[in-house]
C-alpha cells in the first residue's frame, strides 16, 4: 500500500482536541486491528476530560510501532531514539515541571535497550506516565525475540523456541520503586482510562503496561490467528485481581494466567518536589 | 563557589581556578539552567560544580544513570527553552552518538563539554590527549555538521563555552567545547566577566495556527523554535522530515532536509571560525596547533626566528567546521610548508592535506602522547623540516 500524505481519515475532532487535523495514513501507520490505536484514544480522552490543551502536556515515544504513535498527537510530541523515550521526557519535566508528561512506547523499547532508563526513573520517581504497550515481540522491525517474549514461542530470532524468560513487568516496576502500577489489557479501554486518570494524580513515576498482542508478528510466528483470535486468546487468560501484590502478578502465557489490576498505588513525593526543595536549601546556604 | 556579593566583584578580579570550573561558570553565566551529566575522569569537576552551583540559580542538576540518559535528557530539556548541557570525556562522549545526531536532526540547542583524556577505549583517563578530536567531528552516524571549539587556557574555557552555547542558540544545533586533561584540571587566573553578548534562540515567527517546526523563513536557514509548554503544537522526530515535522521517506525529502541543515553550518563558517596568527607576515614555515599543545609553539617560534628561520604559527580556537578560510589565506600567502602539531597520531593533519592543492607542503609532529610538546621538541622540529 503506497502511504502518502495526502490520504486523509474523516477528522471531526474539534480544533484543540490532541488528534485534530492528526490522522492521516502517514502518522497512522498501524495494522488494523492492533491495540496501538486504543491507548493512544485512551490518553487523548483522559487529556481531553481533564480539559487539558498542548499547553500543559508533552508526549513522547521511542521507536518501534509504539514509537510511531507520538506521530498521531496535535501537542508538543516527540519521536526519540530507540531506548531513550524515558530520558527524554525526564529532561522534558525536569526542565519544566509543570507539563503534564507521558511516554508511550513498546516493550523492546522500553524494557530491552532502555532498561536501563525505566528502573532509574522508577527509583527517582520523577513525575511522568509510562504507558508500556506489551505485544511480546519486536513488530515493526520484523518479529524479532523479546525480553517479553515467552519461553518456548518463535520469533524471528528464536526458530527453534524462545529459551530466555521474559520480564515480568509489573513486578519489575514495583521492585525499582515506581509509585503507581497497573497492567490491563488493552481491549479494556474503560479501566485502561480509569488507570491514565490515576497516573495523572499520582505525584510520581506510573507505570501501565497494556497488554496488545501482536497477530501480524506474534499471531503468525505462533500460529495464534488474526486479530480478532488473538483477542480472545487473550482475554482467556486475563483475569482482574483487586488488592494483589505486583509479586504476585501472574504473567505467563504458558500457564494460561495473566493477572491485571492495579498494583501499586502508594503517592510519595515525586522527583522535581525534592529538586525544588533541593534549590531552596541550597539558596539558605550561599 | 562564591556569594552574590563575591559575584559582582569577580567580573573584575582575577580568580585562580581549574578549566573544568571555569566552563561550568561560564555556562552559568551565559544562562545555562539544565546539566545532566554521568561521572567521568578528568571531566567530573564539571558535575561536581554544577551540583553545587545550579540550585544556587533555579536550575536543575540531574546526574543520570549512564551517557545516554545525560544527554538525550539535555535534548528534552532544550526542547521546553531550557539552556542545556553535558559534559563528558572519550568513553562518555562515544556513548552520546547516536544522540548528537539526535540534537542536529531536531535542531536542539545543546553544548556538550568533552575533556579529552588518553584512548582508545579505557585509555588513560587521568591524562590529556588531543586523540578524539576527529570523535568530536564525526561521532555520529549520517550526514551532519558539527561546531566545535577548542580552549587552550582556563579563560578560554570560560570565554568559549559562552560561546558555545551562543552558536548553539543561534544555529540550533549541538555544539562541543573540546578540551582536555590538561586544560580542564589546571589551575590558572581567570576573570568570570560579564562582557558578553547572550545569544537566544528564534522563536516561533508566525501563530500557532500557521506553525511549522521546520518551516524556512530567514536566510540563514534556521527555523523558529517552539516549545513544549507553549501555546504551539508541534511534533519533531528523528526521522527524516518535512517541514510540517511529519516523517518524509522521499529521496528528495532527504536531499532537503540534510542539505539545509548542513548548509546552515556551513554558511556560518566566517562567524563560527576563529583562530589566532602569529609571524604570518613573512613566514615560510608555519607550525599549526590547537588546545593544550598550542601552548609550547609561541616560544619555539621564537628560537627558530632568533635563529633566521622565516617561522610563523597558527592556533585553531575552532576546529569544526575546518577553518578552510585561513586555508586559503595561508596559500596566498604562499608559505612553503605546514606543519600539524597534535598530541595524537595524526587526526587534524588529514583534513589539512586536502589543502595540498593550494600550493604548500605538509608534514606533521604527531605524537599519541599525554603530555603537550615542549617548546625544545617543537623547535627542533622546526629546524629538522626547514633543513630537509
Amino acid at each position: 500500500m503506497t502511504v502518502s500524505n495526502d490520504v486523509s481519515l474523516p477528522d471531526d475532532y474539534p480544533e484543540d482536541h490532541p488528534l485534530h487535523g492528526r490522522l492521516n495514513l502517514n502518522r497512522f501507520i498501524f495494522c488494523a486491528g492492533c491495540l496501538i490505536g486504543t491507548a493512544i484514544t485512551a490518553i487523548t480522552s483522559c487529556l481531553v476530560e481533564r480539559g487539558l490543551t498542548p499547553k500543559d502536556y508533552a508526549i513522547v515515544s521511542g521507536i518501534g510501532c509504539t514509537g510511531r504513535s507520538s506521530g498521531c498527537f496535535k501537542a508538543p510530541a516527540f519521536h526519540a531514539t530507540h531506548g531513550r523515550a524515558i530520558p527524554f521526557a525526564s529532561g522534558l519535566k525536569l526542565a519544566n515541571p509543570d507539563l503534564e508528561v507521558f511516554v508511550l512506547s513498546g516493550d523492546g523499547d522500553l524494557f530491552a535497550i532502555g532498561g536501563n532508563h525505566f528502573i532509574h526513573a522508577c527509583r527517582r520517581n520523577i513525575e511522568i506516565n509510562v504507558l508500556c504497550n506489551n505485544n511480546g515481540i519486536y513488530g515493526m522491525t520484523g518479529g524479532q525475540c523479546a525480553p517479553t517474549t515467552s519461553i518456548g514461542d518463535f520469533t524471528s530470532t528464536s526458530p527453534y523456541g524462545n529459551i530466555e524468560p521474559p520480564f515480568n513487568l509489573v513486578s519489575l516496576a514495583a521492585a525499582a520503586g515506581a509509585s503507581y502500577v497497573a497492567r490491563w489489557p488493552g481491549y479494556d479501554v474503560l479501566r485502561l482510562k480509569g488507570s491514565i486518570m490515576a497516573a495523572m494524580d499520582n505525584p510520581g513515576f506510573s507505570f501501565i503496561e497494556v497488554l496488545a498482542p501482536c497477530f501480524t508478528q506474534y499471531g503468525r510466528k505462533n500460529n495464534l490467528g488474526d486479530a480478532v483470535k488473538m483477542l480472545e486468546w487473550l482475554r482467556k487468560q486475563v483475569v482482574i485481581e483487586k488488592n494483589c501484590p505486583p509479586h504476585d502478578a501472574e504473567y505467563s502465557h504458558k500457564n494460561g494466567r495473566i493477572v491485571c489490576g492495579e498494583f501499586v498505588n502508594s503517592p510519595r513525593e515525586g522527583f522535581t518536589q525534592k529538586i525544588k526543595q533541593l534549590r531552596e536549601t541550597a539558596q539558605k546556604k550561599r | 563557589m562564591s556569594s552574590g556579593s563575591q559575584e559582582k566583584s569577580k567580573q573584575s578580579k582575577l580568580i585562580l581556578t581549574t578549566g573544568n570550573y571555569a566552563c561550568a561558570e561560564g555556562a552559568i553565566a551565559v544562562g545555562c539552567r539544565f546539566f545532566g551529566g554521568y561521572p567521568i575522569t578528568p571531566s567530573s569537576e564539571i558535575a561536581h560544580y554544577m551540583s553545587r552551583r545550579l540550585p544556587q540559580v533555579d536550575g536543575t542538576f540531574v546526574q543520570f544513570e549512564d551517557e545516554l540518559a545525560s544527554i538525550v535528557a539535555v535534548v528534552g530539556a532544550s526542547y521546553t527553552g531550557a539552556k542545556a548541557m553535558t559534559a563528558t570525556s572519550g568513553p562518555g562522549l562515544s556513548l552520546m552518538a547516536e544522540t548528537i545526531g539526535l540534537g542536529f536532526i531536531l535542531e536542539a540547542p545543546m553544548v556538550i563539554i568533552t575533556v579529552m583524556r588518553g584512548g582508545p577505549s579505557t585509555g588513560q583517563p587521568t591524562k590529556a590527549s588531543q586523540s578524539d578530536v576527529m570523535q568530536t567531528r564525526y561521532l555520529s552516524h549520517g550526514d551532519y555538521e558539527m561546531i566545535v571549539l577548542a580552549p587552550a587556557s582556563v579563560q578560554e574555557c570560560y570565554d568559549f563555552t559562552i560561546r558555545a552555547f551562543n552558536l548553539a542558540e543561534k544555529y540550533r544545533t549541538p555544539v562541543i567545547v573540546a578540551t582536555d586533561g590538561i586544560v580542564g584540571q589546571m589551575m590558572e587566573p581567570v576573570r568570570y566577566h560579564s562582557n558578553f553578548d547572550v545569544i537566544n534562540r528564534k522563536g516561533p515567527q508566525v501563530p500557532p495556527e500557521d506553525y511549522q517546526p521546520f518551516e524556512i523563513i530567514d536566510e540563514d536557514l534556521v527555523p523558529g523554535m517552539a516549545t513544549a509548554g507553549s501555546d504551539y503544537n508541534f511534533y519533531v522526530t528523528g526521522l527524516t522530515h518535512d517541514v510540517t515535522g511529519s516523517p518524509d521517506m522521499t529521496p528528495e525529502g532527504a536531499i532537503k532536509l540534510i542539505t539545509r541543515l548542513c548548509d546552515k553550518v556551513r554558511r556560518g563558517r566566517p562567524e563560527i571560525n576563529d583562530w589566532e596568527e602569529n609571524h604570518l607576515d613573512d613566514a615560510e614555515t608555519v607550525i599549526l596547533s590547537y588546545g593544550i599543545n598550542s601552548r609550547g609553539t609561541p616560544e619555539a617560534v621564537e628560537r627558530a626566528r632568533q635563529k633566521g628561520y622565516k617561522v610563523g604559527s597558527v592556533r585553531l580556537k575552532s576546529l569544526w567546521p575546518f577553518p578552510e578560510e585561513l586555508m586559503e589565506k595561508l596559500g596566498k600567502i604562499g608559505i612553503k610548508k605546514l606543519i600539524v602539531s597534535e598530541m595524537n597520531y595524526g587526526q587534524v593533519i588529514r583534513e589539512v592535506e586536502r589543502f595540498r592543492h593550494l600550493g604548500f607542503e605538509v608534514s606533521g609532529m604527531l605524537v599519541p602522547t599525554t603530555i603537550p610538546f615542549s617548546p625544545g621538541f617543537i623547535y627542533e622540529n622546526i629546524i629538522k623540516e626547514m633543513q630537509k
